[in-house]
Parts: C-alpha cells; sequence; structure tokens
C-alpha cells in the first residue's frame, strides 16, 4: 500500500441546528485519484472546506493529518502553504484582468510592495504550457471560454506549488470534450506523482480517472471502495449515495381530483445572460396539471431555477424561445408584473436574497406582491393589510408574536412561511415552489409539506423543484428529471424509487 | 418588552431630544437671543429650502442610497432662467412659473432616464448636472449683468415665495396666524385620540393612554409656541405653508400608498421588488424627476428670499438635504427613512446654523461643527442598531 498523504480522522463539523459533518474519515493515498460522491447537501464541500482551512482549526472536531504531521489551518493560506489547494466550482476568476494576474493573485510575483510583471507572465506562460493553455497569459479572461478558464484555475493552483489538489466538479459547466481534456489532463498529473481529490455527480467520469471512490451520505462517509478490487457500476454507487430508510415524513395528501392542464411549455430554451452562448434551459417541454404536485428533480446547476425564472416573466436569461400556454391558452409574459397578473407565482429558492425585505415588517412583505388587491386608486388600506398578513400568519401557523415583527428577525422555517403567503395572496393558479424546504428544520418542513398539500386540494397547481430525492418521491404525483439543461425523464411518483431517478441523470450523462 | 416604556420612547425618538438639548443649549449661549420671535421666523425662512429638498432627497435614497449632486447648482440655473423670463422679458408670472416647472420637469426626465434606464450610476449623472448647471447658470447671469445678478423680481411672483400670509407690523398680534395656529392644535390632538381609539377599537397593539396624553400635550405646546413667535412677528412665513404642505403629502405619499410602498421595496431589495412585480425603473425614473419638480420649487423660495437671482445661489444645497436625511435617520443604503426623520434632521442642522451665527462663531469653525455632527449621527445609528441587534 502507497503512503498515506492526507487522512481525516472522526472529522465533525456543526452549524447552528444542523450537524453537516458526522464522525467522518477519509484516507487519500499518494499520487492516487480520489472520488468524493454524494448527493446534494451530503456534506462533501463543507469536508473540503474543513481540509482547506475555509472552516478555521477549532470550529470542527477531530484531526487532520497530512503528510504524517497533525495540522491546523486557520485559513485558506495555511493550507496552501501547505500545498492543499482547492479549486471550487464557482470559478473565482475576475473577467477583466488578464490570465496572469488572475492566476497571481494574492500569490503576486516580485518584491515587497513591487509587482515583477515579467517574472508574471513568464512564469504564468509556463504554466499555461503544462494544462495545455496556448493563449498568452495576457488574454483578458472574459475572452476565453469557460473549458479554457478551468484550466487558468488549475494553472493557478499549480503556481501556488499544489501537491494535494482538490477539484469541486470541475466539470460541470464544460461540454464533453472539454471535460474529456481535463479528465485527462488529471490522469497526466497522476503520473507525474500529484494527488487529487475530485467530488463529482458524473459518475462515468469517476470511474474513468478515480483509483478509490468514497461515498458520502448525510454527513457521513458511508464507504471507500478501491477501483481495482471493489465493483463500481454505478447501480452499486448510487445504491451507497441514496439508501436511506424512508418513514413517515410527508403528510398524506387529501383526494384531489386532477383536472385540465394549467400550465404548459414546449420546446422551452433560455440562454445564459452573461456567457450568451450557453444555453441553460434547452428544449424543455413540460406541464402541470390542475390539483396536481409537479416535481422537478435535478442537481445543482441543472438549469431548473432558471427554468422557472424564465417561465416567470422572463426573469431570467435571454434569447428565450418556445411556447408558454396557461390554462390552454398561448400567453407572452415580458415582466413578473404580468406573470403575476395571469397567476402565476414564483416562490424562490433565495429567500433572502430576492424573496422577502428582511429589513421590512411580516405584513409589508405579505402584502408585497398584490397590493393592488388592498388598495383603491393607490391608497393602501392598512387595517386590511394587517388583517390579512395576520390571517396567513394564522393559518400558516408562523412563529411570531406579531405581523409587525421585521422579517430579518425570523427562523429559516418562518420566513419561508412569510415567503408562501405573499404568493398565497397574490392568488396564483400555478404555484412555481423552488426549493422550498431548503435550510428549515424538520417539523417546518412538515408544515411546509401540509401548506402544499392544502394548495393543491384548493385547485391550484404546484411545480416543486427540489434537490432532496425522498422530498420530490414523497411529494410529487409525477416527475420530470432534469439534467444539464434538458429534460431527461419523467415518471409517475408510483413508480418511482431513488434508484431509478439517479439512474436517469447518470445514462443522461453517458449519452453526451 | 414594552414598547412604551420611558426608555424605548425616549430611544424611539432620540434625535428629538438631541434637538431640545441643542436649542436649550443655544439658549443659554446666546443669552435668550435665539428665543426671539424674529428669530423664529429666521429658522424657518433661511432652511425652508433644506426640508424641500430634504424631501426630494429623501425619495431618491429610499431606492437604494442613491443622491443627487446638481440640486444647489440647478436651483442656481433655474433662478437665472426666472430672471430672465419674469424680469428681463417681462414674461407674467403664471406664465414664468410654467416655464421654470417645464425646465424642470425636462431635466429631470432626461436625468431620470439617463439613472433608470441607461444604468448610469446616479451620483455620476448627477456630478455632470452639478458641474453643467452652475457653469450655465452663471454664464446666463454674467451675460446680462454686470453684477451677476437679477433683482427686480416683480411682486406676484415674490409673494407667492417670501413674505407673511395676512401680514401684520412687528409685535402687533397677528389673529389669523393665531387662528391657524389654534385649528392645527385641535386637529393634531384629536387626531391623536381618534387613531388611537380606532386602532383599540379594531383590537390592535395600542399605545398607553399616558403615552397619546403627553404626545399630544408636547405637540400642542410646540405648535402654540410657534404660533405665538410667529404671530408676534408679522404672521405666518409663506414658506411654511409649503414647507407643511410638501411634508404631508410626501409623509401620506410615503406611508399610505402603494407608490410609497414601492421606493420602500425597491430600496429595501432590489431583487425582491422585481420579482414582485415592480418595476425598478420606473420608481428610479420618478425618484430623479420628482427631485428636479422640488428642485424647482425651492429655487423659487430662495431667490424670492434673496428678492434676486444670483450666481452663488444654491451653493452646498445637495449637501443640506443630504446631511439633513442622514442625522434624520434616513438610511444611506435605502429602504428606510420618513419625512418626519428628515425634517427633524433638517431642523436640527437649522437650530445649529442659526445658534452658532447668533453666537459670533466663525463660519469655518460652523462648518467643521456641521461635520461633525454629521459623522456623529451616522456613528449613532450603527451603534443603536448593533446594541439592538444584540437583545
Amino acid at each position: 500500500m502507497a503512503k498515506v498523504l492526507l487522512e481525516m480522522k472522526n472529522i465533525t463539523k456543526t452549524f447552528p441546528g444542523v450537524k453537516a459533518l458526522d464522525n467522518v474519515n477519509l484516507k487519500v493515498e499518494e499520487g492516487t485519484i480520489h472520488a468524493l460522491v454524494g448527493e446534494n447537501g451530503a456534506g462533501k464541500s463543507t469536508l473540503m472546506n474543513v481540509l482547506s482551512g475555509v472552516y478555521p482549526f477549532g470550529t470542527y472536531e477531530g484531526d487532520i493529518v497530512y503528510n504524517g504531521n497533525v495540522c491546523q489551518f486557520h485559513n485558506i493560506k495555511d493550507s496552501e502553504k501547505e500545498g492543499i489547494v482547492i479549486i471550487h466550482q464557482e470559478l473565482a476568476l475576475i473577467p477583466y484582468m488578464t490570465i496572469g494576474e488572475n492566476m497571481f493573485l494574492g500569490n503576486e510575483r516580485g518584491k515587497k510592495f513591487c509587482i515583477d510583471w515579467n517574472k508574471t507572465y513568464s512564469e504564468a506562460d509556463k504554466y499555461l504550457k503544462i494544462v495545455g493553455l496556448s493563449d498568452s497569459s495576457k488574454t483578458l479572461i472574459k475572452d476565453i471560454g469557460t473549458g479554457k478558464q478551468q484550466l487558468v484555475e488549475i494553472a493557478k493552483a499549480l503556481a501556488k506549488n499544489a501537491k494535494l489538489l482538490i477539484l469541486d466538479e470541475p466539470t460541470s459547466s464544460l461540454n464533453e470534450t472539454d471535460s474529456k481534456a481535463l479528465l485527462d489532463l488529471m490522469l497526466e498529473f497522476k503520473k507525474q506523482g500529484m494527488t487529487m481529490i475530485i467530488i463529482s455527480h458524473k459518475l462515468n467520469e469517476v470511474s474513468y480517472v478515480a483509483d478509490h471512490i468514497t461515498i458520502v451520505r448525510d454527513g457521513s462517509t458511508i464507504e471507500t471502495l478501491d477501483c481495482k478490487e471493489d465493483d463500481i457500476s454505478e447501480d452499486r454507487i448510487i445504491k451507497g449515495m441514496v439508501n436511506r430508510d424512508m418513514t413517515d415524513r410527508f403528510p398524506k395528501r387529501h383526494d384531489v381530483e386532477i383536472g385540465d392542464t394549467q400550465l404548459e411549455v414546449k420546446d422551452w430554451t433560455v440562454y445564459h445572460p452573461e456567457f450568451t452562448e450557453r444555453k441553460v434551459v434547452d428544449g424543455v417541454s413540460m406541464n402541470v396539471k390542475k390539483g396536481e404536485v409537479v416535481g422537478i428533480y435535478g442537481l445543482m446547476g441543472a438549469g431548473r431555477t432558471e427554468l422557472a425564472m424564465s417561465i416567470f416573466g422572463r426573469s431570467y436569461g435571454i434569447g428565450i424561445s418556445g411556447t408558454l400556454k396557461l390554462g390552454g391558452k398561448e400567453v407572452i409574459l415580458k415582466s413578473p408584473k404580468q406573470a403575476i397578473e395571469h397567476h402565476l407565482a414564483y416562490v424562490t429558492e433565495d429567500r433572502k436574497g430576492n424573496g422577502l425585505v428582511l429589513t421590512n415588517s411580516i405584513k409589508h412583505n405579505t402584502s408585497l406582491a398584490n397590493l393592488k388587491g388592498l388598495s383603491k386608486n393607490l391608497v393602501i388600506d392598512k387595517d386590511k393589510e394587517y388583517a390579512v398578513a395576520a390571517d396567513y400568519a394564522s393559518k400558516l401557523k408562523t412563529k411570531t408574536p406579531s405581523v409587525e415583527q421585521l422579517v430579518g428577525n425570523l427562523s429559516g422555517g418562518n420566513q419561508q412561511k412569510v415567503l408562501l403567503a405573499k404568493w398565497m395572496f397574490a392568488d396564483p393558479d400555478v404555484l412555481i415552489l423552488d426549493e422550498p424546504t431548503r435550510g428549515i428544520d424538520v417539523g417546518a418542513k412538515y408544515e411546509i409539506y401540509c401548506i402544499i398539500n392544502d394548495l393543491v386540494a384548493a385547485g391550484k397547481s404546484v411545480i416543486m423543484i427540489s434537490s432532496e430525492l425522498p422530498e420530490v418521491i414523497g411529494m410529487s404525483d409525477r416527475i420530470y428529471i432534469m439534467n444539464e439543461a434538458k429534460i431527461v425523464g419523467e415518471i409517475k411518483a408510483s413508480e418511482a424509487t431513488q434508484e431509478n431517478i439517479m439512474s436517469f441523470i447518470v445514462k443522461s450523462g453517458k449519452e453526451d | 418588552m414594552n414598547n412604551y416604556s420611558v426608555k424605548n420612547v425616549l430611544k424611539k425618538n432620540t434625535m428629538i431630544i438631541v434637538m431640545f438639548i441643542v436649542y436649550i443649549f443655544f439658549a443659554v449661549m446666546t443669552h435668550g437671543n435665539i428665543f426671539y420671535a424674529s428669530q423664529f421666523t429666521a429658522l424657518i425662512t433661511q432652511n425652508a429650502y433644506v426640508f424641500v429638498l430634504g424631501t426630494g432627497m429623501l425619495m431618491c435614497m429610499l431606492t437604494g442610497g442613491n443622491i443627487d449632486l446638481s440640486v444647489g447648482s440647478f436651483v442656481c440655473f433655474i433662478g437665472a432662467i426666472a430672471g430672465v423670463f419674469s424680469v428681463l422679458k417681462n414674461v407674467n408670472t403664471p406664465l414664468s412659473l410654467l416655464i421654470v416647472l417645464g425646465v424642470g420637469i425636462l431635466y429631470g426626465v432626461l436625468l431620470g432616464y439617463l439613472i433608470a434606464y441607461l444604468n448610469i450610476p446616479p451620483w455620476i449623472a448627477t456630478l455632470a448636472g452639478y458641474l453643467a448647471f452652475r457653469g450655465a447658470g452663471t454664464e446666463i447671469l454674467t451675460k446680462v449683468s454686470t453684477t451677476s445678478a437679477i433683482s427686480d423680481f416683480p411682486e406676484p411672483l415674490l409673494k407667492m415665495f417670501s413674505g407673511r400670509v395676512f401680514e401684520t407690523s412687528s409685535g402687533v398680534l397677528n389673529i389669523p396666524c393665531l387662528a391657524v395656529g389654534v385649528a392645527a392644535i385641535v386637529l393634531v390632538v384629536v387626531n391623536n385620540y381618534r387613531s388611537r381609539n380606532a386602532k383599540f377599537k379594531k383590537g390592535y397593539e395600542t399605545e398607553p393612554m399616558g403615552y397619546v396624553h403627553a404626545k399630544s400635550i408636547l405637540e400642542a405646546g410646540i405648535i402654540g409656541l410657534l404660533t405665538f413667535k410667529f404671530a408676534m412677528d408679522g404672521g405666518i412665513p409663506v414658506v411654511l405653508i409649503w414647507v407643511v404642505a410638501i411634508m404631508l403629502i410626501y409623509n401620506f405619499i410615503c406611508e399610505k400608498t402603494v407608490i410609497g410602498r414601492h421606493f420602500m421595496t425597491v430600496g429595501g431589495n432590489a431583487e425582491t421588488a422585481r420579482l414582485s412585480g415592480i418595476n425598478n425603473k420606473v420608481v428610479m425614473f420618478v425618484a430623479y424627476l420628482n427631485m428636479s419638480i422640488l428642485t424647482v420649487i425651492a429655487s423659487l423660495m430662495v431667490t424670492a428670499r434673496f428678492k434676486a437671482a444670483n450666481s452663488f445661489a444654491g451653493q452646498n444645497f445637495e449637501m443640506d438635504a443630504i446631511s439633513a436625511c442622514i442625522v434624520g435617520g434616513v438610511s444611506a443604503y435605502g429602504g428606510s427613512g420618513t419625512v418626519f426623520g428628515m425634517a427633524i434632521g433638517a431642523a436640527l442642522i437649522g437650530i445649529i446654523n442659526l445658534g452658532m451665527s447668533l453666537m459670533g462663531i466663525d463660519q469655518n469653525w460652523q462648518k467643521v461643527v456641521k461635520g461633525g455632527v454629521l459623522l456623529a449621527a451616522v456613528v449613532f445609528d450603527i451603534w443603536t442598531k448593533k446594541n439592538s441587534g444584540k437583545k
């Protein structure tokens, strides 16, 4: 057995109210590629953040043994000094700086206060050559594609004398050719003795490069497979990723009759607002009927939020094409205002960022999307506003002393209820709920599920976007599976299992 | 927690208390000079423009801490335009007013378009106006007059923006003024009790009776004092009517209308506003159009007060308006602030100006003190917010 370069022993990391990592153990051998796989929120990124010092020593329990020494990293600089370099999923390059400037950001070449630009660019070119990039290091980042940007990130890591390179979803924004090239580069590095950890959802890529695969689930390491000895078929890995007991976590649906089609999109295509050539939604067709809960499952970055927001009055994306029918009639919704007028509601996944005004009261947040319904000649009926807010607070069991309370002072679950109240008051026929239970505790989750059941019982249609498989299966009537901007499968909830849903995604990754 | 405990009431109204303390301080330091009836009139007439511009600036700041640097220069420019038409070209007063209002709207539309639709940062767009209008205004005035000023404005125009209502000579009790004062007291006090009663009937959280009594007595006292002082000094200043009317209108807009709520929301969280069906661009556009129109009114007030359009008119007015907002607790990041708060800020700065002038403090030192007050207000604001967050 080769020398163990890194060992993480009994790592436990708690956030307020959540145990993100529970007694995690990880061993990485020198000169190998080690893959971490698991669902969204399983704890992979948290683990890597502990390793790289993003969560400093003392905020977690357990030991990091690197190169035979117990390490105490207080920040990223500390871990980088030891040669542990992490490349995050979201590229952290500055568009209006050159490749060279980006590569040595915070790691500038030169003496004291004076940057030596000749040295910077000549060294940058040297590293670019290693990663196989022929562009000059004086090119601006914005002028090269995402595939090349990813290579720049790797060159940047090499410039820091990386001994252990961590790649978090390195191919998530790359096309097939670029992905293949990147994976081959990793194998090349391995030959030269580099150690790497790769986090990926794409199991075919994992089995292509990895020597060991560690499966993480619900904050614990489940098992580590050796690619030479163990069965590493996709079914085997998926079973490890999702296998958990489904207890009675979902309230029973009332007897609801599913009616006519309420919302239908056909060939819906959306482009990224900044990287204008990238399709974020690609020819999606889907529908939801009256009284139905339709789940959209997909991994992060699959294009689910983009799909929802582009339907909701084109509030995201450019170059939107395709048809949208509401109640059988084709409509063109050019702004969120028009979408609301057509009884559509989008309940955002980012309640703090674009769902609520945290510095305003529950009352003001509840009425926000439907001030029209409260006012006469633009003058707000404040009594009515108070009554409406109080009514929703009691119906949805929002825990608060009064509706005058600022939303910023509420817990995540209660904020989510205020957000739901806001959109329920806007009187929608179709509600798109984007990750409605993200970051809230189990009790509040159950209450949100009850609200969803009440909504469809009242004849509304619900589209529920979620990254949690049990939730999608437990709450939906029908499930669409989305991956890499496309709908890759549709399945009745009664026939759905965690395994067959995951296999849709894995298979679609292969076909590419 | 009791919202109406003495401690919390004091905390909520800190700026008002500071204002009283500062006033008493100057009353002592000026041996009571600040308490003369004429000084009350001076306080209003000298600072009326701050209230008007502060209201406009408040609306801009609500949308996300945005400011307008061009108001001071635009005051000068509008004064020059008004002078050219109503004095040199002998255009009658209503038409002159329409012309300057038209110019104001034109600039407001342009500014609103640049900021809301072309996404030019407000401070850059208005910095251009700050430079251009000072230059243009001065150029017009130096071209037409050797003294760089236009005087001899027609009487009807001056009467609309200066002087007193039902003027009597100083020292004689002005009866109409007293009548208005008494009516205002009755209105305010009755309103206090009625709104409390209404809240009580609907079962809302109400303030304790003692609080309403105290508030009514205090408000009646202040209005009564002002009324008496104005009545002894020739009557109610015309600009006071403008100021009160503008503040009541904008207070209503901010507190009770959909438009006001849209302003608060855009400043509170622009993305939330957009996804809630609010057109953020329209809100920004209206904020700057409104600012320009209020600037026209402020300019006419200043011109009428000096009975002349000067090339130095309006210098630093933008800073006065911004200071009034900041001292009055308007958030520099947008989303929160009230007309009443801004007015307290404006009054506090006005009192400090007047007091220091009466004490004979040098202009330069006055600026130093005002800068200190501004900084203190912001630091105090951050400090109290931090403390309340801990609880």
